[in-house]
């Protein structure tokens, strides 16, 4: 008996009529996979300069309900954070990303903020995370799985807290694509966040917090320099 | 599940005379297409990006092999395992296969049609195995053990009132007294009961939107994050997915997301879009030790090369379902099986045989609102027509209407008699309908006459009007 994998492709050959691919056809595919050329990107955050975009990424995020909170450089980021927690009625106490680029935030300004850095688990009320860009077209985080980075993060607390500078605010998916593509291994998991986990399933009635976080913070850096 | 298309027409009267169904179906005929109109009236380039859609999708399904090939190869260079199946037989065994071995009890499920359509819970549950739906809609019909009305809301069907009962049914450990007026009650203990659950699953199956060629990962799109808490939670992720998914490079995929959230639910973007590919890497703290992919054919391959082949470019989107008369009047159980909708009406019939399915494509008033919302152009009313065709072609209608038909197009060959008896007809009818201008019944239409009036005819024909006027000087028209 063939296997399903031979049924299969000889089916799809039968059907379109051919045999495999030849190899100049071949070529042309794969050619065309590794220029991976964008398609229409509209223009919406494309023909917009950087701080135009960063306004659009925000406006675009908080629209979906994430909160944007705009600090002037990385050492107002545990005022903000402590700001946040306080503001919601939430204890001082987060896991955090063990990301070198969160370690370098001056934490030590804030010593009743406890900070526990790993993976998150189900006791964790607050998460909080770098991300390797933002897109302004609709609001969306775009965060990458590592050892610095655990996914869990950015799904098991009850809210999440993202850092990013405004350097990281890019136009387009494809703009994310390849900051991801620019890295040593394309990562395991690639996450695009906009807004806080919700659902309409009942009654078509949107409620947050369906099963991810409900709430999502993004500490928006001003002055910080360009994304890696 | 086992198809009851057969019965469509016994099961929209069911549907038309359930009042909890008319009242939810009521706020989806309202709500999808406003939201969906809203959405694209903020992305000019949207139609455009319809025919790229389209185009992009033409492109791989002409090349499917050697996307899929490309494909596998990249699953397996990130350390994932690709599983062919040809029948949702296969599937099944190959998903059991995975689970038994690491001997797992509670399988957390995301929102998966292939799934449905394989009847992969019946089989784990047959076989030991709990599966547990994590998405809300698709938990509460799961609770209720029904199938999905809607291939994005599963529990369309439903009031938060069938919800709470189904709850209370359930989740017999919480205080009978409690609350669950309210659709957040609902969401919060739906988050509460089911959080355990995915901390104790062995295995987590999710479907996929999207494959991509270029880096052999799968992409799945949700809003309530439970896809994502599905498959970074268990030792094992197994994506369950057909093989018409795959596209060439992640700047298809780009594009394609930008028609689909418009098109489902309205939104700018989902809430979560990821991308996966293979197990967990060295140094990671989290996500799956093993990833699998189990590839379903199950009749699609088939549809290449015919005049089906368009129907494979279809993104799930449910824009067809959201915009149809007649499922906003029916609901998505009358349709008897995973797919309800126009797309279910081409799709069932190539899934399940023509001979099960073929009152789904008659099921259209063709009023063409399908092809006009699909974000990809998939000619819907056309390929119905062609199953009315095979309909009638292997004689599975009934024999009146085939001998009417038949009749009918034995008159329509003979212009003079056909226009003979138009005219009659037209005369009697109008003289019949007199000052009323309208029928309440009338014989051998009862058909129509049972629920609404029939307009009598003016008397006169359009063609004998049209002769006359061409009988007359130019200068008295």
């Amino acid at each position: 008996m063939n296997s399903a994998r031979d049924d299969i492709l000889a089916g799809i050959r039968r059907g379109l009529g051919r045999g495999p691919v030849g190899a100049e056809t071949a070529a042309e595919l794969a050619a065309r996979v590794a220029a991976h050329r964008r398609n229409l990107v509209p223009a919406r955050a494309a023909g917009l300069d950087h701080a135009a975009r960063v306004d659009l990424f925000v406006a675009m995020a908080e629209e979906v309900q994430t909160t944007v909170a705009r600090v002037a450089s990385l050492d107002n980021v545990p005022g903000e954070v402590a700001r946040y927690l306080a503001a919601e009625n939430l204890p001082a106490e987060l896991v955090m990303a063990p990301d070198p680029s969160l370690d370098a935030i001056r934490w030590d300004q804030r010593p009743l903020l406890q900070i526990r850095r790993g993976r998150a688990e189900p006791r964790d009320a607050v998460s909080l995370t770098p991300c390797l860009a933002a897109v302004a077209e609709t609001g969306t985080l775009l965060l990458v799985s590592g050892a610095d980075t655990p996914t869990t993060l950015n799904f098991l607390p009850d809210t999440h807290i993202v850092v990013l500078r405004a350097g990281q605010v890019v136009a387009s998916y494809e703009d994310g694509w390849d900051l991801v593509r620019g890295r040593q291994e394309w990562p395991r998991t690639v996450n695009l966040i906009t807004g806080p986990s919700r659902t309409g399933d009942i009654e078509q009635r949107i409620q947050l917090g369906a099963h991810g976080p409900r709430r999502l913070h993004v500490v928006l850096v001003e002055d910080a320099p360009a994304a890696e | 599940m086992k198809p009851t298309s057969h019965s469509f027409p016994a099961n929209a009267r069911i549907g038309l005379a359930d009042p909890i169904l008319q009242t939810a179906l009521g706020l989806a005929r309202s709500g999808f297409p406003l939201r969906r109109q809203q959405a694209i009236e903020r992305l000019p380039e949207f139609e455009e990006l319809r025919e790229v859609g389209r185009a992009i999708k033409d492109h791989t399904l002409a090349h499917l092999d050697f996307y899929l090939e490309l494909y596998e190869r990249n699953v397996t260079a990130a350390g994932g395992q690709v599983h062919w199946a040809r029948n949702a037989a296969e599937a099944r065994a190959a998903v059991l296969d995975i689970c038994r071995s690491v001997d797992a009890k509670i399988v957390t499920k995301g929102k998966s049609m292939v799934a449905e359509e394989i009847a992969l819970n019946d089989h784990l549950e047959a076989n030991g195995i709990t599966p547990v739906e994590t998405d809300l809609g698709e938990y509460i019909i799961q609770l209720r053990h029904e199938p999905p009305s809607h291939i994005i809301a599963p529990a369309i069907h439903l009031m938060k009132e069938q919800v709470a009962e189904a709850f209370r049914a359930a989740h017999t450990e919480l205080d009978p007294d409690r609350s669950l007026n309210d659709p957040r009650a609902l969401c919060d203990e739906a988050r509460t009961v089911l959080r355990p659950r995915f901390l104790a699953a062995d295995v987590g199956i999710t479907g996929a939107n999207f494959l991509v060629a270029e880096t052999g990962s799968s992409i799945i799109v949700t809003n309530e994050g439970n896809g994502d808490l599905t498959q970074i939670l268990p030792r094992i992720h197994i994506v369950v997915t057909s093989l018409e998914k795959v596209v060439p490079t992640l700047e298809d995929a780009a594009t394609l997301l930008r028609l689909l959230a418009r098109s489902a639910t309205g939104q700018e973007f989902s809430s979560y879009t990821t991308i996966s590919t293979g197990p967990r890497r060295p140094g990671d703290h989290d996500g799956p030790e093993q990833y699998h992919v189990v590839l379903l054919d199950n009749g699609r391959t088939a549809l290449l090369g015919g005049e089906f082949q368009d129907m494979l470019r279809c993104l799930r989107c449910a824009a067809c379902l959201n915009h149809c008369p007649v499922y906003a009047a029916v609901g998505g159980h009358a349709y008897g099986w995973v797919y309800p909708g126009p797309m279910g009406a081409v799709l069932t019939p190539a899934l399940v045989g023509v001979e099960e399915a073929g009152h789904l494509p008659n099921a259209s008033s063709f009023c063409g609102r399908c092809e006009s919302v699909c974000p990809v152009k998939i000619p819907l009313p056309k390929m119905m027509r062609h199953w009315r065709e095979r309909e009638f072609a292997r004689r599975l209608s009934p024999p009146v209407y085939r001998s009417g038909l038949r009749l009918w197009a034995w008159v329509a060959q003979r212009p003079a008699l056909y226009h003979a008896l138009a005219d009659i007809a037209g005369r009697v009818l109008g003289w019949a309908g007199g000052h009323r201008g309208r029928f309440r019944s009338l014989p051998f239409a009862q058909g129509w006459t049972a629920v609404r009036d029939l307009p009598a005819p003016e008397g006169r024909s359009f063609h004998s009007l049209w002769a006359e006027r061409q009988r007359k000087p130019r200068g008295h028209r």
